[in-house]
């Protein structure tokens, strides 16, 4: 049984993170530097983290497998920040922040956590603007904002339709710089494949140079990861092809527990796929919702006619007729259900009957086309690019698809795992978004991670760890650790099988579809853990990896990825399975109202699951902390 | 999951460069590539030949890619000659195969610059351009230290200008198209992003100068104004950055000549 002592500060909600601060125990500046922090990933988090910790005065090793850290997936974010600085005068707080995205999350998010977060949202728009982040301005020179899903205030900080590559490209400079004055060791290239635990403390990390194929051993006092979502375990997603779950998966097979790994998000506002060859789904931001219009035929007969031809009485706007108050920016999982349910119902339009229409020809004649080109030029670019439709003059067709994991590993209020000195940051963590994410929300958490909370709470755990303490790299620790991860190498080259990496991705991929996204089933959850098992052997046995382990090799590297993807594939299923409740982005078909919303079941589910490694083949173990809901009641989450 | 049927299948020969590490020298190889849907992707078109190769146990061929949304600046191929391929304003993940008759023959190498070394097949080694990030492209504000973010009003139009250059995805097409190997695009972007800016004057000159300095040690050319780069970039950053890192830089250099510099610079209390 893991000890899940979530730490949650005494007081009053918004006393707890002022009071924990002044209360944990601090490093001093002479100190800092005899202590090394390996931070693993460079997106938002891990950048801002590095960075911030160098800053400090601790010594920082930052591991990226990408050849830079400005390449990290954090780039991709298109539409916001979210942070609670009421610029518009509309009745924001810190409050409201909180409490919007504590019911985005569908009340399975931490109280402690999630206030945290809105507290220090403002503190991030302050410190990007200092590093020269250009946020969209008005004439007068002060900040714009725009509106998000979930929310009825206008708190959205934005750069364009970039607002994820001008964020990241922020705290990659200040990376850079720390970089530059020697402060930061950065080793690009290299993957983390296996995580170090001495005496019950994570003290290092196994890596492989991605050139040259070689293993390193890298010891510290304390590791941070930072390595980002495992939506690829769906093979199609928003993701880029290089994300993956190796970093965290195999920390959860060193102890450090996993929660609510079920917890998916699929977005409403995507490209629909195409064909089997694709590799990749790509992400309309919801930004667009605020002026495009989201409909389906009334009829079924008219989804194979020009949408231009069908007039407004006969198209279903189903968002703003199902959620009046909340309209287009009805949350994700909410939007993202309602456009299946209309599919499933035979109105879906396009050539596969897989899409809706987000249509902008209210707005052209309201804003003008130049209006439009000016707020989404470059999304309406990248839609043409790859479907080669104007959306200017046809509406566009969109389609969920899986691009976030509110899973992660378990941490406690200090970003710390169960496993002592391994911290988690940003999307690999669970801890803020519950059940669901909101729009803008993602960038706010990793860069609050990053520069606002593990520099004050990583010294609460070094100042009780010796300086000098942290082992040496020949321990046996080490030693093991290497040979581990050369055996498992040298096991996917020895299989000479028959089939391609991608192969078994695209499988897997499917069955997690079909049985563990938008709406989940006992027997589909059942049937996919036995097909998955099945994969999972056929995978070892028939897979193909040719060349070698000593050289840069990117089919090792993916099959490195998808062996450790199907495992967590059958994890999440299997956390599907026993949360028999709907919440979220977790929606069991056998626990919905009527009108097909989520029944949660507070009672017996208002917690977090934290599964434990148990060993090869062996049922994980289900630990359970308790949500305990203090400032906010625990309520039925409407939109209408 | 549907495959697509409106479109026409195409079939394409490509001529790709392998080329096993650095130190040993590379050879074009023909694979063919048949029955493609148009609407496919080069890159998706290369995981298709990839995974053939891979069934066969032969070693796949080796590129850059990553976000395949053309904004991480990953992927880096020489289509036909030209860097990022026939399109302009796109990465080459954004490369479509109905760009391309059936029956074409297309030429894949990486891009090509002495500052780049290829390090395996189509994937080359870009750490020069990390190394004048380090060198100045960076404002210093330590996290906590930010003063409220209204305080600092910047102009529409600057913050406007500030952002066409900071939309630099890092990919070294610039590079690759110009044929000095001169890097001032990708620089002048960064020291005008951060110089348009209010808050980037405290280390304008020390930006620009120690960023040039990097670039030219890194052995990049100099530019002689062709603007291949500016057209070859797949955000289609101006050249205009150009001429207003080289005011910068000539203003930077006499400043840093003429002003007296604190012999205590750096010390404390």
């Amino acid at each position: 049984m893991a000890n899940l002592d979530s730490r949650i500060p005494p007081g009053p909600l918004a006393d707890k993170w002022r009071k924990h601060k002044a209360d944990i125990k601090l490093v001093n500046p002479a100190n800092k530097r005899k202590y090394e922090v390996i931070v693993v990933g460079a997106g938002l988090a891990g950048s801002s983290a590095a960075s911030s910790l160098a800053d400090m005065g601790y010594k920082v090793k930052s591991i990226v497998f990408h050849d830079s850290p400005r390449r990290a997936h954090s780039i991709a974010a298109q539409g916001g920040i979210n942070a609670a600085k009421n610029y518009q005068n509309d009745g924001d707080s810190v409050h409201r922040l909180f409490y919007d995205t504590i019911k985005g999350g569908d009340y399975r998010a931490r109280e402690a956590n999630v206030h945290r977060l809105a507290e220090v949202s403002v503190n991030i728009i302050d410190q990007c603007v200092a590093q020269g982040v250009p946020f969209a301005r008005e004439y007068g020179g002060l900040l714009a904002n725009r509106s998000f899903g979930g929310a009825q205030v206008s708190r959205t900080f934005y750069a364009r339709g970039q607002t994820g590559q001008q964020l990241l490209l922020g705290a990659y400079s200040a990376l850079s710089r720390t970089v530059g004055q020697g402060l930061v060791e950065l080793v690009t290239q290299h993957e983390m494949v296996d995580l170090v635990v001495v005496n019950g403390h994570a003290k290092g990390v196994i890596t492989r140079d991605l050139v040259t194929g070689q293993l390193h051993r890298h010891a510290a006092d304390a590791v941070i990861l930072a390595t980002g979502g495992y939506g690829n375990v769906f093979n199609l997603s928003t993701y880029a092809r290089g994300s993956n779950t190796t970093a965290i998966w195999r920390a959860y097979k060193r102890g450090a527990c996993f929660g609510n790994p079920c917890y998916t998000q699929i977005h409403p506002t995507c490209i629909p796929v195409s064909g089997d060859y694709q590799s990749k789904l790509t992400l309309m931001s919801e930004s667009l919702r605020n002026d495009g219009r989201i409909w389906v035929p009334k009829r079924p007969e008219d989804c194979g006619k020009d949408p231009n031809a069908i007039p407004d009485e006969d198209r279903d706007y189903f968002l703003e007729r199902i959620y009046p108050s909340f309209g287009n920016l009805a949350p994700r999982d909410v939007s993202s259900r309602a456009a299946k349910r209309m599919c499933d119902e035979g109105r879906g339009v396009g050539e596969t009957g897989l899409g809706v229409y987000l249509d902008f020809s209210h707005a052209i004649k309201r804003l003008g086309e130049a209006g439009v080109r000016e707020r989404y030029g470059n999304l309406f670019d990248i839609y043409h690019e790859i479907t080669n439709e104007n959306a200017y003059r046809t509406p566009m067709r969109i389609y969920p698809a899986v691009h976030y994991t509110m899973g992660g590993l378990w941490v406690d209020y200090n970003l710390m795992s169960n496993v002592p000195g391994l911290f988690v940051l940003g999307e690999a963590n669970f801890s803020d978004h519950g059940a669901n994410r909101l729009g803008a929300s993602a960038l706010m958490q990793g860069l609050a991670d990053g520069y606002f909370v593990i520099p004050y709470t990583i010294g609460d755990y070094l100042a009780g760890q010796k300086s000098g303490s942290r082992p040496s790299t020949d321990a046996p620790e080490f030693r093991q650790a290497e040979d581990n991860v050369a055996a498992q190498v040298a096991r996917l080259l020895g299989a000479k099988g028959r089939e391609p990496v991608n192969h078994y991705h695209r499988r897997l991929g499917q069955l997690m579809w079909t049985h563990c996204g938008m709406a989940r089933t006992r027997a589909g959850l059942e049937q996919a853990i036995q097909e998955i098992g099945a994969l999972r052997e056929e995978f070892w046995r028939n897979v193909s990896v040719p060349g070698s382990a000593g050289s840069l090799n990117q089919a090792l590297e993916r099959a490195g990825r998808v062996g450790d993807f199907i495992e967590l594939g059958e994890l999440m299923c299997r956390d599907a399975l026993t949360r028999e409740e709907s919440c979220g982005g977790h929606f069991r078909e056998e626990h919905q109202y009527p009108d097909g919303e989520c029944k949660r079941d507070d009672t017996n589910f208002g917690h977090v699951a934290a599964w434990e490694f148990q060993g090869e083949g062996k049922v994980p173990l289900r630990n359970v902390e308790p949500l305990n809901y203090e400032a906010v009641k625990m309520s039925v989450r409407s939109y209408k | 999951m549907v495959a697509s049927t409106s479109s026409k299948l195409i079939s394409v020969t490509l001529r790709v460069w392998r080329q096993d590490g650095p130190a040993v020298p590379g050879r074009f190889v023909e694979y063919k590539a048949a029955n493609l849907n148009p609407n496919m992707s080069l890159l998706e078109m290369l995981d298709v030949v990839n995974d053939d190769l891979e069934r066969r146990g032969e070693d796949p061929i080796a590129f850059a890619h990553d976000c395949r949304e053309g904004i991480c600046g990953t992927c880096s191929l020489m289509i036909d000659g030209k860097p990022h391929g026939p399109h302009r304003g796109v990465a080459s993940c954004q490369t479509y195969m109905r760009s391309f008759e059936d029956g074409a023959v297309i030429t894949l190498e990486p891009f090509r610059a002495r500052p780049f070394p290829v390090q395996k097949d189509l994937i080359c080694d870009r750490s020069a351009f990390d190394r004048i990030q380090q060198a100045g492209g960076f404002i210093t504000a330590r996290a906590g230290s930010a003063c409220e973010a209204n305080s600092i009003p910047v102009p529409k139009g600057a913050a406007d200008l500030a952002m066409d250059a900071a939309q630099c995805i890092g990919c070294g097409a610039c590079v690759a198209a110009c044929k000095n190997s001169s890097a001032m695009l990708f620089v002048a972007a960064k020291v005008s992003h951060l110089g348009l800016l209010p808050q980037g004057q405290a280390e304008r000159d020390r930006r620009v100068l120690g960023m040039v300095q990097t670039m030219d040690e890194s052995g990049f050319g100099n530019c002689s104004n062709q603007y291949e780069c500016s057209a070859a970039c797949p955000k289609l950053i101006s050249h205009d950055f150009i001429a207003r890192m080289n005011r910068d830089y000539l203003a930077a250099s006499v400043r840093s000549a003429f002003q007296a510099a604190s012999q205590a610079a750096g010390g404390g209390a």
